[in-house]
């Protein structure tokens, strides 16, 4: 049987039910979710990379078919998880920052701390 | 611009330097490689490539749990909260309140954003992999099941509106959905994404509910004998599978709405090794093709949230008449929203009803479950309280008991079980 499904048209379709927005520019929230996806590329590519390298460590020659069949040990995946949390964490910074600057509190501004090594008056 | 980071004075140097072993960073607390997920004979075919993608989104879950979402609550204390009691001169009413709150700071608004787009990437992702293989998946399938007695599908059955009306968890298509003729592109896409929605919690076969409610029952009821085992809101079965695998002499009945979750289903137990399982297409509210009191032990596994204020009566009444006495009923869900849980922790487990496509999620926790139980019927001391976590392989996979580091509201692979025994 032949069929007409095409995965490059379906794959991305939207489910049923109004798409919710959550950034106060849905244009802002349009661009997030793009850098997602190559966020989420770039990891492919370079979970690639590592199989290539562990391959051409181990056998001295790498081929569609070894990148394929490849299977990292418990370490070799932890090894990759890690970076996979490291790159994440790194992606993601500004989230951070803006998580431990609600821990901080109100903080003052260089400028406003500019301002104050600039008084002379005790 | 000066540089204003200098080493610390009592890093080693020179040849002390050299002696110590190079330290681990950090000891890993990630996902587990997608390669442990087990493969069943219908499990789709995935490249390199695929198998990279899902490792990605597990990890983003886990990121988004473990790293993000803890910003939301401290969000919460330090300038929501604080700001709408200044506002409005009270503390709030109801999660209600607290999440419409909630959606007006970019911590949550950043956290939302990402997990959405997250889930929405998940299921691209999976669907990728099926679509393109779906002549072969569909076949296999087919080949596996058309002749077989196991599979009793409803022509024309109707969807109920609690499956139709909206993509559970913007999974397109649903349960129910046919691309084409005997389409199981669906239920593939479920089984081999849950593992990046779950960061690896569930297991090798995404059994680990499953497991946890039979170990839960051999160990509260150790004389219980089930011959006769009734799964209402199968799914794919991957919570059924585990019953049968420990109750290998009982005859289990496993009822969905969706056709290509039965399909799949039945082909994916029998590639197992799972052979005393029927799948069975129907509406659980009304399953008047079974007779009064012929289950021993009726179950449903994280379904009762993709039900109806409507259904949901019925479906208690259904599982009253149709155990024996002494037969028990057991339904495994995430926890209701009692008195005691924080508004705030209300609030975040509402985000899958809203923004996640589970609409019924929020009405449903709220529920007086025990009261509801007696007014189907069940005697309020012959009622079942517990509570069970994922049970995994330890060596491989994450396990939700002792995860003390992410409270993924909602998501978490623990829940709650609410049940009754029928009085004899």
């Amino acid at each position: 049987m032949t069929t007409k499904l095409d995965p490059l048209a379906l794959s991305g379709a939207k489910a049923k039910g109004k798409r919710p927005w959550f950034l106060k520019d849905p244009d802002v929230e349009r661009v997030m979710n793009i850098t997602l996806a190559l966020m989420q590329e770039v990891a492919v590519l370079r979970e690639r990379m590592d199989t290539i390298e562990r391959l051409m460590e181990r056998d001295g020659k790498v081929t569609k078919a070894s990148i394929e069949a490849f299977t990292p040990t418990k370490k070799e995946a932890e090894e990759r998880g890690a970076w996979t949390q490291e790159y994440i964490a790194r992606v993601l910074r500004i989230v951070q920052q803006d998580r431990e600057a609600i821990e901080r509190g109100e903080e003052a501004s260089s400028e406003e701390v500019a301002e104050e090594f600039a008084t002379t008056t005790p | 611009m000066a540089d204003t980071v200098r080493p610390p004075k009592t890093a080693p140097k020179g040849k002390a330097a050299k002696k110590e072993a190079a330290p681990a960073p950090r000891a890993y607390d990630g996902p587990p490689d997608y390669r442990v997920v087990g493969r069943h004979g219908v499990f789709p075919e995935t490249t390199h490539d695929e198998v990279a993608r899902f490792n990605f989104l597990a990890h983003m879950n886990r990121h988004l749990a473990a790293n993000i979402m803890p910003g939301v609550g401290e969000a919460f204390e330090a300038r929501i909260k604080p700001a709408f009691e200044k506002k409005e001169k009270r503390s709030f009413k109801d999660r209600h309140e607290v999440r419409k709150a909630l959606t007006q700071d970019p911590m949550w608004q950043w956290w939302s954003a990402l997990r959405r787009g997250t889930m929405e990437s998940r299921q691209q992702a999976g669907r990728w992999v099926t679509l393109r293989q779906a002549d072969d998946l569909n076949s296999k399938v087919r080949e596996m099941t058309e002749s077989d007695s196991r599979l009793v599908l409803a022509p024309g059955f109707r969807q109920p509106r609690s499956t139709e009306a909206i993509d559970h968890h913007c999974m397109p298509g649903s349960y129910h959905t046919e691309l084409v003729p005997g389409d199981v592109t669906g239920p593939a896409n479920y089984d081999i994404g849950i593992f990046a929605t779950t960061g690896g919690m569930l297991g090798r076969f995404n059994d680990g509910g499953g497991v946890a409610v039979a170990e839960w029952v051999k160990q509260n009821m150790p004389d219980f004998k089930p011959k006769r085992i009734l799964d209402i809101g199968c799914g794919l079965g991957h919570n059924v599978v585990p019953l049968a695998q420990a109750y290998p002499d009982a005859e289990i009945v496993a009822v969905d709405a969706g056709a290509p979750m039965l399909r799949y289903g039945l082909a994916r137990a029998k590639s197992l090794g799972v052979n005393n399982i029927t799948f069975i297409q129907g509406d659980v509210s009304d399953l008047s093709q079974f007779e009064d009191n012929t289950f021993d032990w009726v179950q449903s596994t994280m379904f009762l949230h993709e039900t109806s204020y409507k259904s949901m009566p019925k479906i208690f009444a259904e599982t009253q008449r149709l155990l024996k006495p002494s037969g028990i009923v057991l339904h495994v869900e995430q926890p209701q929203y009692t008195a005691d849980m924080p508004l705030f922790e209300q609030a975040m487990r509402d985000w899958d009803a809203f923004y996640n496509n589970e609409p019924f999620w929020t009405k449903m926790h709220e529920i007086d479950l025990d009261a509801w139980m007696e007014k189907a019927g069940f005697a309020k001391d012959a009622l079942i309280h517990g509570g069970v976590a994922a049970v995994v392989d330890p060596e491989v996979f994450p396990e939700a008991a002792k995860d003390t580091k992410q409270e993924d509201y909602g998501r978490k692979a623990a829940w709650h079980v609410i049940g009754a025994r029928k009085v004899a």
